[in-house]
C-alpha cells in the first residue's frame, strides 16, 4: 500500500532528523567543552554553550513564526482577495488533515513559496505573485502540498532548532577565536607549560572546524526534508506530476528573489538566491531540482499503475483531467 | 531473592492488563480519527449542497434548452441531502458529482455564461468544493483503512472483539458509469 510506505518514510526521516539534532548538540557541547578546558573548567563551557542555544531556541519558538514573513514582505490575503489560491490551500489542508493555515502573497515576479509556523495549529503559507501567475492549478496544488507537508511533518520547527544551534556554534567559535587571538597569545604561554599550549591548539582547531561541520549537517538536514516534503506532496495530491511540472518551471524560467534573505533561504521550495544547478553539493540547502523531478516522476509511475491503490484512490484522476 | 510462581503470574497479569488498556486506547483514537474525517466530508458536502441552488439559478437564464441537466442536478442534490447511512450518502453524492460534471461540460458551450464573473466564481467554488470532498474522502478512507487493519490484526482483534469495535465503511468513489457492465452487441 502506498500510504504504508509513506508512513515508513516519514518515520525513517524523523529518526535521521533526531540523529542530526543530536549530532549538532554533541558538536555544540564539544565546542563548549574545549573552550571551557582552555578557560579552566570544561563543565562551565558546556553549560554556557547549551544555555546559550536553549535561550535562542526558546525565543525563536515563541516568536520566530512571523520573522520570515516580515523579511519577505508577505501580505495576508483572504478568500475574497485570492479565491483560487485560498481554495487550493484549503483543499490541501483537508487532504493533510490539519487546520487551515493563514495565506500570504509576496508581490514579486520571481516564482517561489514557503511555509512557516512552529506547529500545524499556527502555520502560514506564502507564495509569490509570479508563482500564482505562471503555474496552472495542478502545479500550484503540488507546490502548496509540498509546503503543507513541511507543516505537518514539523519541518519548520526542526529547521529552526537546527539553525539556531548551528548559529550558536558559529557565534561561540567566533567569539572564542577572537578572544584567543587578542589575549591567548599574550606572554604567559611559557608559564603555563606545554600541556596548556596543546590544549589551546586543540581548542582553536576545534573552534575552526566545528562551525563548518555543523553547517554541513544543517544543509544535509535541509536537503533531506525537501525530498520528504516532495514525497508528502505526492501523498496528498496523489498526482506527483503536478509538482514535477511546477519544479521544472521554477528551475528553468525563474529569477532569483534576493529579498528572501540568506537566513530564510532554506525555507523556500527552491533556493531563492541561486539559480538551479545539476550538481549535488554538500553546501546546498536544496537538492538538485533534476533529482527531485526524477524522484517525483518515479512516484507518478506508482500512482498511475492500475490496481495499485485499494479504496478511495482519491482525486488523482479528476485532478489530472481538470486543467486550471 | 526468591521468585514464587505467584509473582510471575501477577507480573504477567499486570503486563497483560497494561497491554489491553494500551491497545484499547489506540483503537479509540483510530475510531475517533475516522469520525473526525467523516465530519470533514460532511462539512464539504453541506457546502456543495448550499452552492448548487445558486449556480443553477445563475445558469437558468442562459441554458433554457438544458432543463434536463439542471433538473438532474437538483434531483441528485435533494436525494443526497436525505441520505442516511455512509453507504447511501456515498452513492447519492457520487450521482451528484456525475450530474455536476455534465453541467460543467455543458457550460463550455455557452460563451456568454463563461463571461459572467458571478457564474465563474460559483464554478470555481463548486469545483474547489468537489476537490475538497475528494481530498476529505481520501483522508477519511486512509483513516478507515488504518482503523480496519488494526482491528483485524492479531492480537488487537481480541481487544476489538471485547470492546465491540466493528469495521467502518469506506467512502467508495465508484461512479455509476464505471459500475455498469459494458454492453456488447452480439446480434451479428
Amino acid at each position: 500500500m502506498n500510504t504504508r510506505s509513506f508512513h515508513d518514510e516519514i518515520r525513517r526521516n524523523k529518526r535521521t532528523s533526531i540523529l542530526f539534532v543530536a549530532l549538532v548538540a554533541v558538536v555544540l557541547a564539544g565546542l563548549g567543552w574545549s573552550i571551557g578546558l582552555y578557560l579552566g573548567d570544561p563543565r562551565v563551557g558546556v553549560g554556557i554553550a547549551l544555555l546559550f542555544a536553549a535561550i535562542q531556541v526558546l525565543v525563536l519558538l515563541t516568536m520566530g513564526d512571523s520573522i520570515a514573513l516580515l523579511a519577505a514582505g508577505a501580505k495576508e490575503v483572504s478568500h475574497a482577495d485570492e479565491p483560487v489560491l485560498y481554495n487550493v490551500v484549503e483543499e490541501m489542508s483537508i487532504a493533510a488533515g490539519i487546520p487551515m493555515p493563514r495565506v500570504f502573497v509576496i508581490e514579486t515576479d520571481s516564482m517561489n513559496a514557503f511555509a512557516t509556523g512552529m506547529s500545524p495549529q499556527r502555520a502560514a503559507v506564502a507564495v509569490t505573485r509570479g508563482l500564482m501567475r505562471r503555474l496552472n492549478r495542478d502545479e500550484l496544488q503540488g507546490v502548496i502540498a509540498h509546503e503543507m507537508s513541511h507543516i505537518r511533518f514539523y519541518d519548520i520547527r526542526l529547521s529552526i532548532v537546527v539553525a539556531v544551534m548551528v548559529g550558536a556554534i558559529v557565534m561561540l567559535s567566533d567569539m572564542f577565536l577572537r578572544w584567543a587571538f587578542w589575549f591567548g597569545g599574550r606572554g604567559s604561554s611559557r608559564d603555563r607549560g606545554q600541556g596548556q599550549a596543546i590544549i589551546m591548539v586543540v581548542a582553536i582547531v576545534f573552534a575552526i572546524l566545528a562551525p563548518i561541520f555543523a553547517m554541513l549537517l544543517q544543509f544535509a538536514v535541509s536537503r533531506k526534508r525537501e525530498y520528504l516534503a516532495d514525497a508528502g506532496a505526492a501523498e496528498l495530491t496523489r498526482y506527483p506530476a503536478g509538482l514535477a511540472s511546477a519544479l521544472r518551471k521554477l528551475a528553468y524560467s525563474n529569477r532569483p528573489f534576493k529579498e528572501a534573505g540568506k537566513a530564510f533561504s532554506h525555507l523556500y521550495i527552491v533556493n531563492p538566491l541561486k539559480p538551479a544547478t545539476k550538481l549535488s553539493s554538500a553546501f546546498a540547502t536544496h537538492p538538485p531540482i533534476e533529482e527531485r523531478i526524477k524522484r517525483l516522476e518515479q512516484m507518478a509511475l506508482i500512482y498511475s499503475a492500475p490496481g495499485e491503490e485499494g479504496n478511495g484512490s482519491g482525486p488523482a484522476a479528476s485532478q489530472g483531467r481538470r486543467k486550471g | 531473592m526468591e521468585f514464587s510462581p505467584l509473582w510471575i503470574v501477577a507480573a504477567v497479569a499486570v503486563i497483560f492488563v497494561l497491554w489491553f488498556f494500551g491497545t484499547y486506547n489506540v483503537l479509540v483514537r483510530l475510531k475517533n480519527q475516522v469520525k473526525n474525517a467523516w465530519a470533514q466530508i460532511d462539512v464539504q458536502l453541506k457546502r456543495r449542497h448550499d452552492l448548487i441552488p445558486n449556480l443553477v439559478e445563475a445558469c437558468k437564464g442562459y441554458m433554457k434548452f438544458e432543463q434536463e441537466t439542471l433538473n438532474k442536478v437538483i434531483e441528485a442534490r435533494s436525494k443526497a441531502m436525505s441520505a442516511q447511512s455512509v453507504k447511501d450518502a456515498a452513492q447519492a453524492e457520487n450521482m451528484l458529482t456525475g450530474a455536476l460534471k455534465s453541467l460543467f461540460a455543458l457550460v463550455e458551450n455557452y460563451p456568454d455564461l463563461k463571461a459572467n464573473t458571478n457564474v465563474m466564481q460559483l464554478m470555481e467554488e463548486l469545483s474547489s468544493t468537489e476537490n475538497k470532498i475528494s481530498f476529505a474522502r481520501q483522508f477519511y478512507n486512509d483513516a478507515v483503512m488504518r482503523y480496519n487493519t488494526k482491528i483485524q490484526q492479531i492480537p488487537a482483534n481480541v481487544v476489538a472483539g471485547i470492546g465491540k469495535f466493528t469495521a467502518e465503511d469506506f467512502f467508495e468513489i465508484e461512479e455509476p458509469s464505471e459500475r455498469e457492465v459494458p454492453k456488447v452487441d452480439l446480434s451479428f
